[in-house]
């Protein structure tokens, strides 16, 4: 299939370009995203009836990774609130660049922390503690407010969106497996941007900032680091960015040599099966363990959590490419044929979410009419009962992302193997055995 | 054989797979009784296991605040107060694994009270290991085939 460009239809085209569209999503997200600290810090502490828990943690996260994630990859970036009052106040404007930048600090991010491990970091330092942020108000409440503080922090001190790219606990996920949906943002014509004098789609000018993201769209062959913000649609001088329509998971087809990006693919994987085990399943000690921080059983659940994503999972996957022939060292197949499990994690994460939003999306509309659980009832649905939705087809539809999931990182791990000249069957054999794990922890 | 009908067969037995009725399991309906005790956040025993027709009873005794108990798929449920017993019976005329879940808002890890009623085998979870078999093992000589077919069409052409 070859690519279809959006930007080609004035309509979409003219939409992008101008700012006020995005400001207007901006502020109805920025709006509710303040609502949801709000309600955390002054709601009722019960979780399935205040704002920040029913709209973060079901609703929202039902978006992302149902919808957002695998059709429009790192779509949520485009419209996430969290860096904008940082990066209003580093620039200086809400909308077209100022004819005099603010005086702030405007470093470069050590190279030390340009990967994804700080990410990874913050992503786990949630996980950990997540059976306590998904269920407790105000927790989530200081979590939201500390990620805006800290995008503030940042945007003060570092250049360009210096929390998005490196801290945020959410955009390493999504940027991994944004590379699977079918949308991008690319060059059109390389020579172009070759010739291009002065590069404003990084370096800005006058009718926009350079790349928010610290990339050059000129050298973009994957979604992982854009952050679709069309501020280099704005900038181009030479029309040359597109929004392509393309296939799924068409930057899998180039293998990540990195490090940081093979764990996090682990790191998501084994967090989904965790959590299918701990938050869905039938076992109350790993209940408890998870929920009461600080004791010694959360302790061990968290040595074990950590063992399970950095040690266990990597460790059989190693094992089973070791021994398989390749010009490659091992780091390096170790990170490519990684690549394969990035279809499988998302997959699994969609079974999991499945589970535990088609359970729970009846407090949505209770939470809609009385969002503080001040006892208001202001669209007449607060009081609906609590009801599971959906529960007849919950396992096939589970079955299908499973399985759906395996084949497709069957293939991807094929392809990978095929590049770098080796065998692909341990890589299938390792994600037919998580598979399996994951059938028996959600069926 | 063209490759939409290898993929049409593949559908097909991926169909059987899934839906093809499996054998009964034979046995006397018995009458089951379980005492389940509640707390927060779980459920003990948090498994039960029962057969295909068996008339069960799931006797709820909560041991700290209200609880109930809610069975996916059977759409029934009962609460129970704190210190109190309270009654669930009902016929298992629905085989499958089933989730039985906390309804009534017990605290903060209320959503993830859960447990599970085992209505016989759990055909669901061997129809998607079948499945997965399926799907691993039928990859390799369809994905080679494709690939031979897209070198003949190149050479063609």
């Amino acid at each position: 299939m070859n690519r279809i460009e959006f930007t080609r239809i004035p309509f979409i085209k003219n939409a992008l370009k101008s700012r006020y569209p995005q400001l207007a999503v901006f502020i109805v997200m920025l709006v509710g995203y303040i609502f949801a600290i709000l309600a955390g810090l002054i709601g009722t502490p019960v979780g399935s009836r205040n704002f920040s828990i029913v709209f973060v943690w079901i609703a929202w996260w039902a978006i992302l990774i149902l919808v957002a994630v695998p059709f429009f990859g790192r779509g949520w970036c485009a419209v996430c609130p969290i860096p904008l009052p940082g990066e209003w106040l580093q620039r200086g404007a809400v909308l077209n660049p100022p004819d005099k930048k603010p005086k702030w600090l405007n470093l470069r991010v050590p190279k030390f922390f340009r990967n994804i491990w700080l990410q990874s970091i913050s992503f786990l330092l949630l996980a950990l503690f997540s059976s306590v942020l998904l269920t407790t108000p105000n927790i989530t409440g200081i979590v939201l407010a500390v990620m805006l503080f800290g995008a503030i922090g940042l945007s003060t001190v570092f250049e360009r969106r210096a929390f998005c790219r490196y801290l945020c606990p959410v955009g390493g996920f999504i940027g991994l497996y944004s590379q699977t949906a079918p949308i991008e943002l690319r060059i059109k014509v390389k020579q172009i941007c070759v010739t291009c004098d002065g590069k404003p789609c990084y370096n800005g000018n006058e009718n926009g900032y350079g790349c928010p993201w610290d990339v050059f769209p000129g050298g973009l062959t994957k979604n992982t680091y854009c952050g679709l913000c069309m501020e280099c649609i704005r900038t181009c001088p030479h029309d040359n960015i597109a929004i392509n329509l393309r296939p799924f998971a068409a930057d899998l087809a180039k293998l990540s040599t990195r490090i940081d990006e093979a764990f996090k693919a682990f790191i998501m994987l084994g967090s989904a099966m965790i959590y299918a085990g701990v938050l869905l399943g039938p076992w109350g000690a790993f209940k408890d363990a998870a929920y009461n921080v600080g004791t010694s059983a959360w302790f061990m659940y968290a040595i074990v959590f950590l063992a399970i994503i950095f040690v266990i999972l990597p460790g059989f996957f190693t094992l089973g490419i070791l021994k398989t022939k390749s010009a490659l060292p091992l780091k390096q197949r170790f990170a490519s044929l990684a690549t394969a499990l990035i279809p499988l994690g998302l997959m699994f994460w969609v079974a999991f979410s499945l589970s535990f939003v088609l359970t729970n999306t009846t407090y949505i509309f209770a939470s809609l009419s009385d969002p503080l659980g001040l006892g208001w009832n202001l669209f007449g649905t607060a009081n609906i009962p609590w009801q599971p939705m959906f529960t007849a087809i919950l396992a096939p539809a589970q079955t299908l992302a499973l399985v759906g999931g395996l084949i497709w990182s069957a293939r991807t791990a094929q392809k990978a193997a095929n590049e770098i000249k080796t065998s692909s069957i341990p890589v299938i054999v390792f994600c037919f055995i998580v598979t399996l794990a994951m059938l028996w922890l959600l069926l | 054989m063209k490759s939409s009908m290898a993929l049409a067969l593949l559908g097909l037995v991926a169909v059987i797979v899934a839906f093809a009725p499996l054998p009964v399991q034979l046995g006397t309906p018995q009458e089951r009784t379980f005492r389940v005790e509640a707390r927060q956040f779980a459920y003990s025993p948090s498994e039960l296991e029962v057969n295909p027709g068996d008339m069960v009873t799931i006797q709820l005794v909560s041991t700290d605040v209200v609880h109930g108990l809610y069975v996916d798929g059977y759409d029934i449920s009962v609460e129970a107060d704190p210190g109190q017993s309270a009654t669930l019976t009902f016929v298992a005329d629905k085989p499958g694994s089933f989730r039985f879940r906390c309804n009534v808002t017990c605290g903060a890890m209320h959503p993830f009270m859960i447990g599970k009623l085992n209505v016989g085998r759990n055909d669901w979870l061997y129809r998607s290991i079948g499945l997965a078999i399926l799907g691993v093992t039928s990859f390799f000589p369809l994905s080679s085939f494709l690939s031979q077919r897209k070198i003949k069409e190149r050479v063609n052409g």
